[in-house]
């Protein structure tokens, strides 16, 4: 797990160790992500996930290591209108309706007013613009929550369980769009913890109780583990490692 | 700080107002109904000019503590702050913002108490009516700010709730509705000189016996409003980019 010092990714972690209240949740943790990718952070929920996403958008205390995101310390002022984040539950708020919801955070973060627009129909909202958010399904909630990550022109998207309850089409597009993104040069790390949503990866973090099992392509991992499928690779590296 | 995100922000909670109606008819209503009450329970327009001033302050005062205590907590514990803390936005754009929608609706709920008080329940005062309006406003924003503050130190809105004795009751003890500040025991009187809610019963006091603008009477005012400021400043310092 070594990054390339010569080609540096979007987010360059080094060392990372994050205490929760006394527990370590993160031990060492270090990962590169390149550029223009669609990375995915794959794990048990309680693996550490969520911190270590946390840290990239620099709202977690860390107890060591340090976290680039493109070019610049984790958590620094120049970096706020360039990256997108969408918590694991929806971050938006339930008393205004979608379109306000949007139209709020679009002012914050100073992006056009026709972005409310796009992000809507990039989620498959169009139709709900002027329903509250607290009527909303569950799906229709964790989408209005990732209209807002996708608000502005951020570089850098990070994406804790967005797929999470939703109908398959639905997920469908949704990864359509992250490699859409991906390919306009958009840097993604999404979590899940269902194993059949790495596939579509190209790149995948493994985490397990606070470490990175492995930081590879698929296809690689796939046959580095000898195994058929992520699931079964996955069981392979953490088998490996306790016998270790 | 930032103008337009700040603006936008009141803009924000006054929409989520707008949804709310029966959380805005409590509010504009509340200290009203209370004050109609008092005047029943008196019996007498002269028993009820003498307490009424001082209920003008304190009624809008604890109404105000406690509607943001938990409308800032609901923020601070939902994701939306974290996300918030994501983005360009200042913690003083967002407090102020907070301050400046909730001293939007404290104006209003000052107005209407006012209003009622001297046309229907027959309050006579022998100062200026809108010098009355100002105090009782800015009674309501130190309420507000007040309210911001506490909401720092509550985990739960369960704990916020209570918060209201310990932040409201002793105030209203010591700030001379129930016995005259000088004549209180030297401990007693020291800590109703450190309330802030002290100096808006005597200005308030002041106002209605006289119309005159006294020296004693501005730095009442001042020391309102600088506690005011102070509590919001606070409020900033105790929210944190970065969480454990």
């Amino acid at each position: 797990m070594t990054s390339s010092a010569t080609n540096s990714g979007a987010v360059e972690v080094t060392g990372l160790r994050v205490h929760r209240g006394k527990r370590l949740v993160l031990r060492d943790v270090s990962c590169s992500i390149p550029q223009g990718s669609v990375t995915g952070l794959l794990g048990p929920s309680g693996c550490g996930k969520t911190t270590l996403m946390r840290s990239v958008v620099g709202v977690q205390i860390v107890s060591g290591g340090s976290v680039t995101v493109l070019g610049s310390p984790a958590g620094s002022p120049g970096l706020r209108n360039r990256i997108g984040y969408a918590t694991q539950s929806p971050s938006v708020y339930a008393d205004l309706t979608v379109a306000e919801n949007l139209r709020y955070f679009c002012a914050v973060l100073r992006a056009p007013r026709s972005d409310v627009e796009r992000v809507i129909a990039e989620v498959g909202l169009g139709g709900h613009e002027s329903q509250l958010v607290s009527s909303l399904s569950g799906g229709e909630l964790s989408r209005t929550s990732l209209a807002v990550a996708l608000l502005g022109k951020p570089e850098l998207l990070v994406l804790d369980e967005p797929t999470v309850g939703l109908d398959p089409l639905l997920r469908d597009e949704l990864w359509t769009l992250f490699r859409t993104l991906a390919s306009r040069g958009v840097t993604l790390l999404v979590s899940s913890h269902v194993m059949d949503e790495a596939a579509r990866c190209e790149r995948l973090l493994l985490m397990r109780d606070g470490s990175l099992l492995a930081d590879d392509t698929p296809t690689s991992l796939l046959s580095a583990t000898g195994t058929g499928d992520l699931e079964q690779a996955f069981l392979h590296l953490v088998r490996e490692k306790e016998a270790a | 700080m930032n103008t337009s995100i700040l603006l936008a922000t009141t803009a924000r909670i006054l929409n989520q107002f707008r949804h709310d109606h029966r959380t805005v008819g409590l509010m504009v209503f509340m200290p009203t109904l209370l004050l109609t009450l008092l005047r029943f329970v008196f019996n007498s327009e002269a028993a009820f000019s003498r307490a009424a001033p001082a209920l003008l302050a304190v009624f809008p005062f604890a109404i105000m503590f406690i509607v943001t205590s938990i409308t800032t907590l609901r923020e601070r514990t939902t994701a939306t702050l974290e996300r918030l803390m994501t983005m360009p936005i200042g913690k003083l754009d967002l407090l102020f913002g907070y301050g400046l929608a909730f001293g939007v609706v404290a104006l209003v709920q000052v107005l209407v108490a006012v209003g009622v008080s001297l046309t229907w329940l027959g309050l006579s005062i022998g100062g200026s009516v809108w010098l009355l309006v100002v105090i009782a406003g800015l009674d309501a924003l130190l309420g507000t700010a007040l309210g911001l503050f506490a909401s720092a130190f509550a985990r739960t809105e369960f704990q916020a709730v209570q918060f209201m004795p310990l932040f409201v009751m002793p105030q209203v003890l010591l700030c001379g509705l129930f016995a005259p500040r000088e004549s209180m025991t030297p401990v007693l009187e020291w800590l109703s000189n450190v309330m802030p809610l002290s100096y808006a019963v005597d200005a308030l006091t002041a106002v209605t016996t006289s119309s005159d603008i006294t020296g004693e009477l501005v730095r009442n005012l001042a020391i309102v409003a600088a506690c005011g400021l102070l509590a919001l400043v606070l409020g900033a310092v105790t929210l944190r980019r970065r969480t454990p």
